[in-house]
């Protein structure tokens, strides 16, 4: 049905959107799709988790660990995206061994799509510490020295006290970041990653359809981004305090 | 109305404690013995040191120089666990501190579940029965953003009491109330007195000091100016600054 109106489409009025009727098309898009969204799953949560790490180490005692932080922060966010990903890609990867592939060749330890979530969760990362180092800052003082004077330890006060309500606070901007993370991931086509962008450009450059998969791509990503507003917008809700505003 | 039970060993022993933020010097030279059972009063300016004192009690300031024992323990000790400490003596805010992202029960739970490891369900049941000792039994799921400052502290010393301290300590509890809950909150502090806990008050409540206290104690510029009980210290002072301030207040 779907199918036989864009062949219809495509017959009488020339707009050629082949990822809909074409089985062929349509697998090489899903294909991206799904790698990107695999990217993007992966990349929040580590790059999470990565904010989590930094946020504890910036906050604790070790001098060293401070230091790492500090290095990390810098460097991953005043340097561009692409010009890391390349790095891994190119620079670092070339340093690693090489695994057999089991047909008698020879293949890199890391994929591509496994530099692209390392450079992608790294460079996110990095974001996501200054956003809850934010979110923490924000949680007054005086509720941290009661739970301190209730014999708390830090984990302890971290995990119960100042993380869910640094959460609350930074959540916009934690939103943003994840946000820009997705839009990221498109770079990604540089080094050859099967992902949206990359299945789109391979489409277009055989059928010739470059306008009309310009519009699919931008339409999937919208689509993307709003799923990502839906749930990080369930999830506020579900934290949302009676009588509480941050 | 002093020594209405009997007193026992000393809980709280500073002696000579000096402490300076900087060049700023907040205490100088403060002694004072609180007996278990005993409810002692702090009264004085603003500015006199009162609230650091009890922040240094607990171990949330550091001091320059003296000692300050807990139930035999130094406080300052670098080799003291100060969370085994503070487990020891609750202190309650002047604005109230409550975790606002838990309910007024799981405030009081809070702590003896993460900190003492206590099981779940005996908690809960000490928990209510806090709370409404307190008066708030019909709040248990009301989150402290939906209650009113009076019910927040009351909240608040349920939390303190929750991990059974040896002493409490109440830091201008009432300052932020208005006159009618700062009555339920007094009352509350009261019967705990009458109870026998060990109550170290800084307050500006100078009717409140005179009837609760068992000793008073008036801190001016970071110094003990003078210490009695509350008949002395009110009716009789010795020291023309007391006079100065009690002409003031009352």
């Amino acid at each position: 049905m779907i199918a036989s109106f864009f062949q219809w489409l495509n017959d009488t009025q020339g707009l050629n959107f082949s990822v809909f009727y074409d089985a062929f098309d349509r697998s090489r898009f899903l294909t991206g799709l799904w790698t990107t969204t695999y990217i993007c799953v992966v990349s929040i949560i580590a790059s999470m988790a990565l904010g989590l790490i930094g946020v504890w180490l910036a906050g604790g005692s070790s001098r060293l660990g401070r230091l790492v932080v500090r290095v990390y922060v810098q460097f991953f966010r005043n340097t561009p995206p692409l010009v890391q990903l390349s790095f891994f890609y190119f620079a670092v990867a070339s340093l690693l061994p090489t695994v057999s592939d089991g047909f008698g060749g020879q293949s890199p330890l890391v994929s591509g799509t496994g530099w692209a979530i390392i450079a992608f969760s790294l460079f996110a990362g990095a974001f996501n510490v200054e956003i809850f180092r934010a979110g923490i800052e924000a949680v007054p003082s005086t509720t941290v020295e009661a739970a301190e004077s209730l014999g708390y330890t830090r984990l302890q006060l971290y995990l119960h006290v100042v993380l869910p309500l640094a959460f609350r606070i930074c959540l916009p901007a934690l939103n943003n970041n994840l946000i820009n993370l997705v839009k990221t991931t498109t770079l990604a086509y540089a080094i050859g990653v099967p992902e949206l962008l990359y299945a789109a450009s391979q489409i277009w450059s055989e059928v010739f359809n470059v306008r009309e998969m310009m519009n699919v791509l931008l339409v999937t990503y919208v689509g993307l981004v709003a799923v990502l507003v839906w749930i990080m917008g369930r999830w506020e809700r579900s934290m949302r305090i009676p009588g509480y505003s941050t | 109305m002093a020594s209405r039970h009997q007193l026992g060993e000393p809980v709280v022993v500073v002696e000579g404690v000096e402490k300076s933020f900087g060049s700023f010097s907040v205490l100088r030279d403060v002694s004072l013995t609180v007996r278990r059972g005993e409810t002692v009063c702090i009264i004085g300016p603003s500015g006199s040191g009162k609230s650091t004192l009890l922040r240094c009690i607990n171990g949330l300031v550091p001091i320059s120089k003296g000692s300050i024992k807990l139930a035999g323990r130094e406080v300052n000790d670098a080799k003291l666990d100060k969370l085994a400490l503070r487990r020891d003596v609750g202190i309650v805010f002047q604005q109230y501190n409550l975790f606002p992202h838990k309910t007024a029960l799981q405030n009081v739970m809070m702590a003896p579940i993460h900190v003492l490891k206590q099981d779940k369900a005996e908690v809960e049941e000490r928990a209510r029965k806090l709370l409404a000792k307190v008066g708030l039994s019909q709040k248990l799921a009301t989150y402290p953003g939906e209650l009113s400052g009076g019910q927040q502290q009351r909240v608040a010393i349920a939390r303190s009491l929750a991990m059974n301290p040896k002493v409490m300590l109440f830091d201008e509890v009432t300052a932020a109330l208005d006159p009618e809950t700062k009555k339920e909150v007094l009352v509350t502090i009261q019967d705990l007195a009458a109870e026998g806990m060990t109550c170290i008050l800084v307050t500006h409540e100078m009717g409140f000091a005179r009837e609760v206290a068992d000793h008073v104690y008036f801190t001016d510029g970071g110094v003990i100016v003078e210490h009695g009980s509350p008949a002395e210290v009110f009716g009789n002072p010795r020291e023309e600054r007391t006079k100065g301030f009690l002409d003031k207040v009352l």
